[in-house]
């Protein structure tokens, strides 16, 4: 056998053929895969391929194919969409694959986004619920169709069972009746399925992808490789806002493998024929800035500034009864404030994405998030319409809803790296280090809150006033019209404006600065700083009430079903109002709670910490309840609950982006600290029995986990942490 | 000229390419072994994590100049000791991969373990396993697979 030869300029098609030469077939399919797979998918099914509708086919193979219209990036839904249409269809799960779907909102929107096709805000499952159940019962329709024509029987006496159609002794598979099917007409609205008869929802499917994505062959964009394929890599500004000023390419240009510098709106482009080249000579690159654009103040500027707005009236987001003077009149008043740094959201895969221009279409492969909005921007950076632009789905290394950008920027920077090149049908992949896409922007915006409250003689809350800072997430988005009302951004104030708690005089209000730090939606969104104030100080509350916080809750939350159910079973499981396990000598240990609705979905989390000696601490354990609806697939509501606690917790421990000179200080894992395995704790999570339509899971494990470790904490020593990340020590 | 192997197939390295590339973007960018995954190329989330002569490196910093003459890579393509398999079949079994972007590396990390220690303790995992960051935090079940991965090997 031939060695592999690697030289230098040897990616590319040349070295491509090469390798599989050499490597054999096991290895040439992973190199192509998703192309190369669904391509000869669609062409060995071609002829003799039944699709009811937009959502699957079934080939004469026996293969059922589920167009999934949501991204996967972690989430589920490779598996969940999935199992809707197999419910309905009757399918054996072994015959199911799962296809990406296209950019398509005619056919894939988000049906609670009013047209437009993206993934976001737990929306997947709990938009699809209906619509891909009904996608399979019109099949399943159509199959027992063609075999009563075929069998000439009624359609009453044919069964389905784990993808056998039969009746009497007749039996035949969906692969040899999908021919048949096609010609069928297509129900327009088929019954569905009673809950007592479903196969695999509310009981749960193993994952369509876990056996890819241990064996390395799953396909993400950092992954794409096509024929003449340039990889970019791009010089930032430091400040957010800067432009380039001047920029001396000679030195780059020379190198071997460097095909283009050049300079497009964001910043300027090293093209080379490999990553390693194209990033070597764009730390090369002399780039002077023109600050004049860009952002000049820090953290503390900001911090500050959110201060001084906070003692002012905002504007009004909630306002019942007459809140000032119900504290006025209390026994005791309790008021704090809280400080919330930016979040970047840190997916494992940094982004990317591959663009191939041509005249009159645009191609683009992408983990992708946000297919209309992406659309319509590529399109308008590229002079092209957006029903041009084609998006091949790839799966996503994370996002946290980092790749579904509002302003779409790192698919218009690769756009723009392709046109700017203007090298026709050449495919330009560009790649953000870490380093780029921790300094990037979009994060979860910085927030100041104060909240107020009295206490009446018996221990009541007596008025309860929220005041929130912080810049708008969905002001200059597509969500503008519908989600910003009044100038209150929905996302600043939600789960604060939307307290469940049974008090008669409350008022939130609202403090929307202008600050030129790039902000975004991060999972969970303004849960992820509402749920921390609200809780902790509703905890504050019970204590100064000498209460126990549990039971000082479920006064409060007399009449929210869905909240008690969470709290009671999280209290039940934990153990709550039972000693705890001495720690060590010296150690406290102590356990906190915190419930939190996101999403229409309850959470509540138990905590137990230690705390040493010497301040520092660790989350030993948490129990989790949970309030989702019908759960669909339970355990990948336990994957997404274990998760969302993880993440959830690392931004609780360590997450902050400061920002200095205009930028961000942060820049990779070392001064950006994540959660590791060492600090997980062990989860219990525990699903809520319902029969209500399913609601979203991706985020609504994040929001409790903060304060319920904060609560825990102040349970062990007294202290009431009101910045973020938590610290015991300052 | 430098010779080494990966997944058992030899590989020269040119004159001409830069000492300084990383093992990553070789296997990744010449050889189209695209499971090991770029993440920080600072050796501080264990994406790239392959094995060189069995030990566990991150290959993002391991640049072509320290690889030596004749050295083994492995890569997650090439896995295929009884470790290696045990551990891709707990994976799936316990549906440890979320997003999966880093899971080629807790794979290559855990079967490192995994070849030393069949029977690791929590405190072993998270040892041998903090180097590999999950955004995901499927650390719960990644501590479970590689106790599960365990039982399924023979003692």
């Amino acid at each position: 056998m031939n060695p592999l030869r690697v030289e230098p300029d040897s990616t590319g098609r040349r070295t491509f053929l090469k390798a599989s030469a050499a490597l054999g077939a096991g290895l040439t399919l992973a190199i192509f895969d998703v192309d190369a797979d669904a391509q000869a998918t669609k062409a060995a099914n071609a002829g003799a391929e039944f699709a009811p509708n937009a959502f699957l086919r079934i080939a004469s193979d026996n293969s059922v194919t589920v167009i999934v219209k949501h991204v996967e990036l972690g989430q589920g839904t490779y598996t969940g969409l999935p199992m809707l249409v197999a419910d309905e269809l009757d399918a054996a799960w072994s015959q199911v694959r799962v296809e990406g779907a296209p950019a398509d909102a005619k056919r894939y929107a988000n049906l609670f986004w009013g047209g437009s096709q993206g993934t976001g805000g737990s929306t997947a499952m709990a938009n699809s619920f209906e619509q891909y159940r009904q996608a399979g019962a019109a099949a399943r329709a159509m199959l027992v169709g063609a075999a009563a024509e075929r069998w000439k029987v009624a359609p009453q006496s044919i069964a389905v069972k784990n993808g056998i159609v039969s009746s009497g002794g007749k039996k035949a598979t969906f692969g040899e009746l999908a021919a048949a099917a096609a010609k069928q007409a297509v129900p327009a609205s088929p019954a569905l399925k009673d809950a007592k008869d479903f196969v695999y929802i509310g009981k749960g499917a193993p994952r369509t992808d876990s056996k890819a994505k241990s064996a390395g062959t799953a396909t993400y964009t950092q992954d794409v490789k096509l024929p003449e394929m340039l990889t970019a890599v791009v010089a930032h500004p430091p400040r957010f806002g800067a432009k380039v000023k001047h920029f001396d390419a000679s030195a780059v240009e020379k190198v071997p493998g460097v095909r283009y510098v050049v300079q497009i709106p964001s910043g300027i482009a090293v093209v080379a024929t490999n990553f390693w080249t194209a990033k070597s000579a764009r730390d090369q690159l002399k780039v002077e800035w023109n600050d004049d654009t860009g952002f000049k103040y820090s953290s503390t500027d900001i911090m500050a500034e959110f201060k001084r707005l906070a003692a002012k009236p905002g504007t009004i987001a909630r306002n019942d009864g007459d809140a000032a003077a119900a504290i006025d009149k209390a026994a005791r008043k309790l008021e704090a404030a809280y400080e919330f740094p930016y979040l970047a959201h840190a997916a494992m895969e940094p982004m990317n994405c591959v663009v191939r221009l041509d005249a009159d279409r645009c191609e683009v492969w992408n983990g992708e998030q946000a297919q209309t909005g992406d659309q319509a921007a590529i399109a308008a950076a590229v002079s092209l319409k957006p029903e041009q632009v084609f998006i091949h789905q790839l799966f996503a290394g994370g996002s946290f809803g980092r790749r579904g950008n509002p302003q779409s920027d790192y698919v218009v920077e690769a756009a723009s790296i392709a046109k700017e090149i203007g090298k026709r049908g050449v495919p330009v992949k560009l790649v953000w280090t870490r380093e780029d896409d921790m300094r990037a922007g979009y994060y979860r915006p910085a927030y100041y809150h104060v909240l107020r409250a009295g206490l009446d003689a018996q221990g009541n809350v007596a008025g309860w006033q929220h005041r929130i800072v912080g810049q708008s997430i969905l002001t200059g988005t597509a969500f503008e019209s519908m989600l910003v009302k009044n100038g209150v951004d929905a996302t600043s104030v939600e789960g604060a404006a939307s307290l469940p708690y049974a008090i008669a005089d409350l008022q939130v209000d609202l403090h929307t600065a202008q600050i030129g730090v790039p902000v975004q939606w991060w999972r969970s969104v303004g849960h992820t700083h509402t749920a921390y104030s609200t809780e902790t100080f509703v905890d504050e509350l019970a204590a100064a009430a000498a209460k126990d916080p549990v039971e000082f809750r479920r006064t409060l939350l007399a009449n929210k079903s869905k909240h008690l159910s969470v709290l009671e079973l999280a209290a039940a499981k934990a153990g709550w109002g039972q000693p705890l396990a001495a720690g060590k000598p010296g150690d406290k240990r102590a356990r906190g709670i915190a419930v939190h609705e996101s999403f229409n979905t309850a959470v509540a989390q138990v905590v137990e910490v230690t705390v040493r000696a010497d301040n520092t601490f660790r989350v030993d354990r948490v129990v989790c309840a949970v309030n989702c609806g019908l759960a669909v697939n339970p355990d990948n509501v336990r994957a997404q609950m274990e998760g969302g606690i993880g993440y959830g917790l690392s931004a609780a421990l360590y997450g902050a982006i400061t920002i200095k000179d205009g930028g961000a200080a942060q820049s990779n894992f070392h001064d950006y600290r994540v959660l590791r395995i060492n600090e997980m704790p062990p989860v219990d999570v525990h699903i809520v029995p319902s029969t209500d339509k399913p609601t979203g899971v991706g985020e609504p494990g994040v929001p409790p986990i903060a304060p319920a470790v904060a609560n825990a904490l102040a349970a062990a020593t007294g202290k009431r942490l009101r910045v973020l990340p938590l610290s015991l020590s300052t | 000229m430098a010779i080494f192997y990966v997944n058992k197939e030899r590989v020269d390295v040119g004159k001409g390419v830069p000492t300084d590339t990383p093992l990553l973007w070789i296997l990744r960018d010449s050889l189209n072994l695209t499971g090991t995954k770029y993440g920080c190329g600072m050796a501080l989330c264990g994406a790239c994590t392959v094995h060189i002569d069995g030990q566990p490196v991150r290959s993002c910093r391991t640049p072509l100049s320290s690889i030596k003459q004749g050295a083994e890579v492995t890569t997650i393509e090439g896995l295929a000791t009884k470790e290696g398999k045990a551990l891709q079949a707990a994976w799936q079994t316990l549906d440890v991969p979320q997003c999966g972007y880093c899971q080629s590396g807790q794979i290559m990390s855990a079967a490192a373990l995994l070849a030393r220690n069949k029977h690791p303790t929590d405190a072993d995992i998270d040892e041998a396993m903090a180097g590999n960051v999950c955004r995901c935090a499927t650390y719960v079940r990644i501590r479970a697979a590689i106790k599960d991965a365990g039982k399924r090997l023979p003692a």
